[in-house]
């Protein structure tokens, strides 16, 4: 005899101002089965739980409904307080009244009667449940890391402080990532250089953390505190421990057309190069679509001047196979292609230079050592026009629908840099509005306009044009109201930033979930924002969203004490909601075990007594640890041999029929 | 009878087409316009205050026949307000309020005679509309 009980949450006004409860708790009352049922202001208080461990005691509950918000939020909640009161957790059904029904429909009545077809539904599954008993897994204490910039590395650096191994894996051959490019960081103005490569050298010293540079993920099995990976390691043409990064062979290397991608291509490098001078490894990786020797088998300067013998023409690609616990996803981001703007004149005009490219013009290890000059004919300009939201903020399908949120302050730091270095340039900024959220962060973009002279215009940019050798800007003074003609040497787009392309690659491998953007999803905006909705993995840096320094270091300690949570645990419960196949029913077709994404289905040939007849028929077997319950056996099973615990066709059925009833 | 001031707005907003709450005010449409200068309203202007129901100010004035229907606002545009819309929805309820159009078919070649009185491409847009 089953005895239900039902619990009606309020959830303050976000439920009960579009479902009237109490008629919810009348209906609950009238159910077969149902034998308690009572409503609260917030079922997920203290005070809420307790009335329903008193209510599963005093009424000998045997499950029970929570008509509350999504069971993603609060299952978890619910079980355990069923647990604590002696009732198997599985016993407990959420029927998600808030984001199914409240928050999406304005009308009272409809929204009762809708929450009434929830409730009902819940408790004819509830009927059907069968307590059942997590199991456990393993956690293999390694992270891996994928993406080695300054998201990357402190998340590495922090895993690694507490003592786990973690690997880094990066695209290029080297780390250090976007900041590694940058000049001056704001809002303090100190050397990007000066803080990052600290922390790169430290990374390569750490005993805990392996560098896999110049190097992708390839694939991702398992699951959480057991994944199982493989790395592709790409072929450097140069031995690693070998090459010492005494920068010979980019002396005599013949081939020096490569565009320097460090430099965002204003200058060019040899076909064998180390991307900067500080960077990690310091060691040689030869381009392969530039290679002379590579392409025509004849060369060889590099490996004739390499005195520590570290060129290998025939280095192949290698795969690294590793198990990690966790892994944290740091791609990182890069700026969009600005020549889509044609009204900017950026794939036609040297002298217009997206902000990154200004980065590189003004640091000392740039292609002009640090000194301010226009790219088409290497002279001092006198007058430099920035101009904001370059494809930010754009809905027209040009750009992108957010805010960059880096921009406002990058350009104030430009402004402010070329002003304090050559106060003879004339410095315009046009800005749609300047966004300065932050700490000193509004301060320092005051100091550029009051302190540094910068001429802050209000306004957008509606043209570029070259005329007689110089660049001319039309663009609207909003607070004026007046169209704005500028004859300016350099123009610098702020141009918006977008996921690295690689993230959408990698989220797929992870099953993490992405949005329109590409941006990774985090399991819960506000309250979970480092965790991907997909168990084990997690956030670092602008994969998850546009962020400046300060915030992505903040979000990679977050990501990395997450990762050390899961790492300090030995066991990790497991869902018990598996799949299970009826072996007197299973024809042993294989469908199923060709739609399982996870591998969990494998085939045994066994003696069977089927109702008195003894006969061997080859049947399905699931690996309940490799499970992760997505049901995709059972909707292919032709038999009906395969069923999902927790989730069964007739509990299925019989929430179906309560609503149609 | 005439219609109030706002319901007017509400009529500009329906024939242009344009949703003018999409506007952020960035200014780029005049910064594109490439006829501001003729004009005395801009094209920014025309939205916001289409958007606060301000319509009559705009009808009022002659210098709406000068836009080019270049269209460059609406190309440029990054929320996709379509502003060039808008100053059209002005010019048509104009003529409309006026009793009828302001160009007669056959005056047409005396008006490019005279030289700069109208834009070219003005004539060429209005003609767009009056296509038979």
């Amino acid at each position: 005899m089953r005895r239900i009980g039902v619990f009606v949450c309020w959830c303050g006004s976000n439920i009960a101002a579009t479902v009237d409860v109490a008629a919810v708790v009348a209906d609950a009352k009238v159910q077969p089965g149902v034998v308690f049922a009572q409503d609260y202001q917030y079922m997920c208080s203290e005070a809420g739980q307790n009335i329903i461990k008193d209510a599963i005691k005093e009424h000998q509950l045997t499950g029970i409904v929570v008509c509350s918000c999504s069971p993603r939020m609060h299952e978890a909640t619910f079980r355990k307080a069923a647990a604590a009161a002696g009732l198997n957790p599985y016993m407990v059904e959420i029927a998600n009244v808030r984001e199914h029904c409240s928050w999406i429909h304005k009308d009272k009545e409809a929204g009762t009667e809708k929450a009434r077809v929830l409730m009902r539904a819940a408790v004819a599954k509830v009927m059907l449940n069968v307590p059942l008993k997590a199991g456990e897994s393993r956690v293999v204490k390694r992270a891996l890391v994928i993406g080695g910039g300054i998201a990357g590395i402190q998340t590495a650096l922090d895993i690694a402080d507490a003592g786990f191994q973690v690997d880094i894996v990066e695209k290029n051959a080297t780390i250090g990532g976007r900041m590694a490019q940058l000049d001056k960081t704001f809002p303090t103005l100190d050397c990007s250089s000066c803080i990052l490569t600290p922390k790169m050298v430290e990374a390569k010293a750490s005993e805990n953390i392996r560098l896999i540079t110049y190097a992708e993920v390839e694939e991702v099995g398992g699951f959480v505190g057991d994944f199982k990976v493989k790395i592709r390691k790409k072929a450097r043409f140069v031995k690693e421990d070998v090459c010492t990064g005494c920068g010979l062979c980019m002396a005599k290397c013949p081939s020096k057309k490569g565009l320097n991608e460090f430099n965002m291509g204003l200058n060019n490098r040899p076909a064998i190069y180390i991307p900067f001078a500080q960077a990690i490894p310091n060691v040689a990786v030869i381009d392969k679509t530039q290679c002379i020797k590579l392409n025509t088998g004849k060369c060889g300067l590099c490996e004739k001047v390499c005195t520590a013998k570290a060129i290998d023409y025939t280095m192949q690609d290698e795969f690294i196979e590793e198990e990690y616990g966790a892994i944290v996803m740091a791609t990182g981001f890069r700026p969009i292609d600005a020549s889509k703007f044609d009204e900017y004149s950026y794939s036609t005009c040297k002298d217009v230079v997206t902000s990154l490219e200004l980065e590189r013009i003004m640091n000392a290890a740039g292609p002009t050592g640090g000194v301010l000059l226009r790219p088409s004919d290497g002279k001092h300009p006198h007058s430099v026009v920035f101009v904001q939201c370059v494809g930010s903020r754009d809905v027209s399908g040009r750009g992108k629908p957010y805010c960059s949120k880096i921009c406002c302050m990058y350009t104030a730091k430009h402004a402010m840099l070329i002003r304090d270095k050559y106060p003879d340039v004339d410095v315009h900024v046009f800005y749609i509005d300047v966004r300065t959220p932050g700490k000193n962060f509004d301060e320092f973009y005051r100091r550029a306009a009051e302190q540094y002279d910068v001429d802050y215009i209000k306004g957008q940019v509606g043209k570029v044009w070259e005329e007689d050798g110089h660049l001319v800007v039309r663009g609207v003074d909003l607070i004026s109201n007046e169209q704005v003609i500028l004859n300016a040497d350099m123009v610098v787009l702020a141009t918006a930033i977008e996921p690295d392309p690689t993230a959408r690659k990698v989220a797929n491998m992870l099953t993490a979930s992405i949005d329109t953007n590409d941006f990774i999803t985090e399991a819960h905006p506000k309250l979970r924002p480092v965790e991907s909705p997909t168990a084990g993995i997690f956030l670092s840096g602008v994969c998850q969203g546009p962020k400046d320094i300060p915030e992505t270091v903040s979000q990679a300690g977050a990501a990395a004490s997450k990762v050390i949570g899961l790492l300090c645990k030995d066991k990790l419960t497991t869902n018990p909601c598996v799949a299970r196949s009826d072996e007197l029913l299973c024809n042993g077709c294989s469908c199923c075990e060709k739609v399982c994404p996870y591998g969990a289905i494998s085939y045994d040939t066994h003696l069977i007594n089927d109702h008195g007849v003894k006969e061997t028929r080859r049947v399905a077997l699931v690996n309940e640890a490799l499970c992760q319950g997505c049901g995709a056996c059972t909707v292919v099973c032709p038999s009906g041999a395969m069923d999902l615990k927790g989730f069964s066709n007739k509990q299925i059925m019989a929430e179906v029929e309560a609503i149609c009833l | 009878m005439r219609l109030p001031e706002a319901e007017i707005a509400a009529v500009v907003k329906q024939i242009s087409g344009s949703d003018v709450k999409k506007c952020m005010k960035c200014g780029k449409c005049s910064a594109t316009c490439p006829a501001y200068g003729e004009m005395r309203f801009h094209p920014h202007q025309f939205v916001t205050m289409v958007a606060r129901g301000r319509v009559d100010e705009l009808l009022k004035d002659e210098t709406v026949a000068r836009c080019l229907s270049c269209f460059a606002c609406v190309e440029r545009c990054p929320r996709g307000v379509e502003p060039a819309n808008v100053v059209a929805a002005i010019r048509v309820i104009a003529e409309r309020e006026q009793g009828g159009s302001n160009f007669v078919p056959d005056e047409v070649p005396g008006l490019i005679e005279a030289d700069g009185e109208i834009p070219q491409q003005a004539l060429v847009s209005a003609f767009r509309r009056y296509r038979k």
